[in-house]
């Protein structure tokens, strides 16, 4: 049993007595009721539990929280800013009604976001590349693939009006 | 929670029972819609805001008459005077999209604006609600016209509200955007304005529909109401509820059906951290219900994870399921040339047909593996046992309502005392019409006496799914000297639990094509006895039959030296014409040459193609949905398989939600070429494999081909797209893989046959 400090969203949380093997995914989904990031197979297969971990997207099903500490982590949660305004992301997935069952929505979204944060213009098959982690059981892959793209296309449009508009 | 007989009770006699609530007849039913201002019920439902509410029941006639004496609704609407409208939508949300469906319906009689609309989830109450499930595609065609009666009574009231307050004729108003509005004087008032008059009048006896060509809302794109929810990863999901004082369990099954717990290290495993308590469980032997187990209940997940792994079982495996794929294999392998003196049907003579001279005579035997559902979110139910000897439940079953009787049967309860809500499923597929992890969740919960969710591992999830089952289909036929279909025969080899009806998806559906299409036909199936447990799987039976009749009519066009469409359309033309009186739905040929003819001109059937690239086409019809299907694909010699394009044409009736349409259509595409592809479930003296992704592969993003979709608008009554769309895939695949490369693929999945989904 262990104490840490992780600093989630931008806020710290203190986290005792905790098993230092237990998986970052059942800290925050059972001890700090983040639930929006999921489970699905625990073996680092499918990408439901997907978070970032200073701005890259790993799976918090197969990171012990003990390696997590003191890192800046991430979740579906505090994706959209502050003040509530959604991502980019989360608009074009609404947008695009990308959802089935939902259920590898935000593990999706994740994988995308740290995706588009280090590359803003993917080809397809980087998006596949950085995508083929995360399963969808529904079979939401062409709606995936294009809200990535029209959030891509939007950062380009927003970046070359920007000179006039400002 | 005794029980004697020593092999486990399957489900069988529960599906079927099931089914007769489900049976197609049901399209078209509608209900009474009530009035509640004029009965107290607002207040027995707790519904607030006041304004005009109706009530109205969706469910089918069976379970309505089933149910005479309890309310006779299970949903309603209400107008508010503040202007919402609010839909409550008491069918399960599994990914379907019914939730955002289902309201649309009602919104487009009542000529509300959406942006109006709130969805609501209904509860689960056996007493007031009735029958609440999710399967078989039917959620929309059984509720098809109650919905739009709903919307278009409310419209009506509020129409006369409107005429009586400016002493117009009714006649002279019009509606649109949640408002009466009455052009002469140039007046309009919004609903909300006229619901407290409104929900004076009588709802009326009988109602007039809009032509489809009056739709606002239907056919167009609506974006799901759970979005934003998801997006954001708010609670939403079984796997996401909490309660006070909640813990953890997990529930340790016999990784062979039928195994009794003998023994287990209850002591050792106590002493484990987080651990608070751990005990067996006998269960009541049935296999959809409670089967022996040992359960553990700690303060986390991962602490019950953990001493999951740490637990030490004896399992009794005299009565277990000690089967072998390769035993099963071998038996049919011996069956597969018997055909069965009694057949399913039959007409003209098959073996004259097959030997006559100037016929040629085609043979293959077609083999389909075991499959998983493996929905994205594993089973879990979280169950509180309170103190007064009541039980609340949440849970994400597709089968509320039968929940809720097992759950009582099981605790010896009565019924009143469970209380079940319905929450969001990640994902079913049939799995979730099966509650054994309702009645696992609530046995534990009250042998603990408190609030305890209960969560299967993935492994858990595969291990104990109620499988897709496989089988084996001996395809026979023949066509004349010139080239057309004179014979047809399939019989399947398939699986009985109780020694008489077919398990689950294992029964040879007769659609009528294309055995109806030629003089000479027999099907007929042969059954041996299965203990592992087997479920619906999306489109039952359909799913597997489709593959080895669709495939091998390209068989008998090849042997013809015929192009498969011209095949198809010529075989399809042959059936017999629609019976008008039909009071079922039914495969009805022109609906079906539609469908092909469009998919082969959107596919560009017939254009050139480079070398090592093939075209293949299939049609079926299934949950009373027409679908046809062309796959693109090109084969390498190592026999790794690139889909170019899928095209897809339905005609399921009007559509509702183009988006959703589109999205399950896509969604099935790819659900049918990931088991296509890859997926099997094994087994060797009764013990599953494999239990994880890393076995058991879906498709990911890079295998996923462009899916065309097109539908055909038809004012049939619509129909569910949950799962027609998935039949057709699987040998539009295969006699696309023949004309690219000469090769006839006949097993399901490819991977057994050497082919790899690049
Ligand atoms: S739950 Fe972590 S990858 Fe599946
Ligand atoms: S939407 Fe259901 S698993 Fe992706």
């Amino acid at each position: 049993m262990a104490d840490f400090t992780l600093k989630i969203n931008g806020k710290p949380h203190q986290i005792s007595n905790i098993e230092p093997d237990t998986p970052l995914l059942w800290v925050l989904r059972d001890t700090l009721g983040l639930v929006g990031t999921k489970f699905g197979c625990g073996v680092a297969q499918c990408g439901a539990c997907t978070i970032h971990l200073d701005g890259s997207a790993v799976r918090s099903c197969s990171m012990p929280v003990s390696a997590a500490a003191g890192m800046n982590i991430t979740t579906i949660e505090g994706l959209a800013s502050d003040k509530g305004e959604l991502h980019p992301l989360q608009q074009a997935w609404i947008d695009n009604d990308v959802p089935q069952c939902g259920y590898c929505q935000a593990g999706q979204i994740m994988s995308a976001a740290a995706l588009l944060a280090s590359n803003p213009q993917p080809t397809d098959a980087q998006i596949d590349s950085a995508m083929s982690g995360n399963l969808c059981r529904c079979g939401t892959y062409h709606r995936v693939r294009k809200s990535i793209h029209d959030v891509a296309a939007k950062a380009v449009s927003a970046k070359t009006s920007a000179p006039t508009a400002g | 929670m005794t029980h004697t007989s020593d092999k486990p009770e399957g489900i069988t006699d529960y599906f079927a029972s099931l089914m007769a609530d489900m049976t197609p007849a049901a399209t078209g039913f509608s209900a009474p819609v009530v009035n509640l201002n004029r009965r107290s019920f607002m207040q027995l439902l707790g519904i607030a805001g006041g304004g005009l509410v109706l009530g109205f029941s969706l469910k089918g006639p069976q379970a309505q008459a089933q149910e005479q004496g309890a309310l006779a609704f299970n949903a309603y609407l209400q107008i508010r005077p503040d202007g919402k409208v609010i839909i409550q939508a008491p069918n399960p949300e599994i990914g379907q999209g019914v939730k955002t469906s289902m309201p649309m319906i009602v919104a487009e009689e009542l000529d509300a604006a959406w942006d109006d609309v709130e969805v609501v989830q209904s509860p689960i109450n056996a007493a007031a609600y009735g029958m609440q499930f999710a399967g078989g595609s039917r959620s929309i065609p059984q509720n098809w016209d109650t919905l739009r009666r709903a919307g278009a009574s409310a419209r009506a009231m509020l129409v006369a509200a409107a005429a009586a307050r400016w002493n117009v004729p009714a006649s002279e108003l019009i509606t649109a955007d949640t408002a009466v509005h009455h052009r002469a004087s140039g007046r309009s008032a919004a609903y909300g304005e006229l619901a407290d008059a409104a929900a004076k009048l009588e709802a009326p006896q009988t109602v007039s529909f809009k032509a489809v060509s009056d739709y606002k809302l239907l056919g167009k794109r609506i974006s799901g109401v759970d979005n934003l929810k998801i997006v954001t990863g708010q609670a939403l999901f079984g796997i996401d509820q909490v309660q006070d004082n909640l813990a953890y369990a997990v529930y340790e099954k016999c990784s062979a059906t039928g195994g009794k717990v003998v023994s287990a290290n209850l002591e050792h495993i106590k002493t484990l951290k987080g651990v608070k308590d751990a005990f067996i469980l006998e269960g009541n032997g049935k296999t959809g219900e409670l089967m022996p187990g040992v359960a553990i209940v700690a303060d986390s997940t991962w602490a019950a994870f953990k001493a999951k792994k740490a637990l030490q079982v004896e399992w009794d495996l005299s009565a277990a399921s000690d089967e072998s794929w390769a035993d099963i294999k071998h038996q049919a392998m011996q069956l597969a040339d018997r055909v069965p003196a009694t057949a399913l049907m039959e007409s003209g003579d098959v073996t004259a047909a097959m030997t006559a001279s100037g016929n040629k005579a085609v043979e293959g035997l077609y083999t389909h593996h075991f499959v998983a559902h493996a929905p994205l979110e594993p089973q879990n139910t979280l169950a509180t046992w309170n103190t007064d000897g009541s039980i609340e439940i949440w849970s994400n079953t597709q089968m509320p309502g039968r929940a809720v009787t097992a759950v009582a049967g099981l605790l010896g309860i009565g019924e009143d005392k469970v209380t079940l809500h319905l929450i969001r499923a990640g994902g079913g597929f049939g799995r979730r019409l099966i509650n054994d992890p309702v009645c696992e969740a609530a046995a534990i919960a009250q042998r603990v006496k408190g609030s305890v969710k209960l969560q299967w591992t993935r492994e858990d999830d595969t291990s104990r799914d109620f499988f897709r089952v496989g089988g084996f289909h001996a395809m026979k036929g023949a066509v004349d000297s010139n080239g057309k279909l004179v014979a047809f025969e399939d019989h399947l080899i398939s699986f009985t639990e109780n020694g008489d009806a077919p398990v689950s998806g294992g029964a040879l559906n007769q659609l009528g094509f294309p055995e109806g299409s030629c003089k000479n036909a027999r099907l007929a199936q042969t059954l041996l006895p299965l203990q592992i447990q087997c479920g619906p799987w999306r489109a039952p039976g359909s799913n597997t039959i489709a593959w080895a009749q669709q495939s091998f009519l390209g068989e008998l066009a090849a042997a013809a030296g015929r192009d498969q469409l011209e095949f198809l359309l010529e075989a399809l033309a042959a059936m017999p014409e629609p019976n008008p009186q039909a009071t079922s739905p039914a495969m009805n040929k022109h609906r079906a040459i539609a469908t092909v003819k469009l998919a082969a001109e959107k596919a560009g059937w017939g254009k050139t193609l480079p070398a090592g690239r093939g075209m293949g086409v299939a049609f079926y019809y299934s949950h009373a949905g027409h679908v046809a299907q062309v796959a693109e694909v090109s084969v390498d010699d190592n026999k790794r398989i690139s889909v170019h394009q899928i095209t897809a044409v339905a005609d399921v009736g009007p559509i509702v939600n183009l988006s959703g349409a589109e999205a399950m259509m896509q969604g099935s595409v790819v659900d049918a070429l990931s088991t296509l592809a890859g997926q099997k479930i094994t087994f060797e003296n009764g013990v599953i494999s494999p239990l994880n992704f890393d076995g058991y592969p879906l498709l990911r993003m890079n295998q996923v081909p462009p899916v065309e979709v097109h539908f055909i608008h038809s004012d049939n009554p619509p129909t569910g797209l949950g799962e027609p769309g998935i039949p057709p895939l699987a040998p539009a695949i295969g006699n696309a893989i023949f004309a690219a490369s000469g090769q006839r693929p006949r097993t399901m999945p490819l991977s057994e046959e050497g082919y790899t989904l690049v």
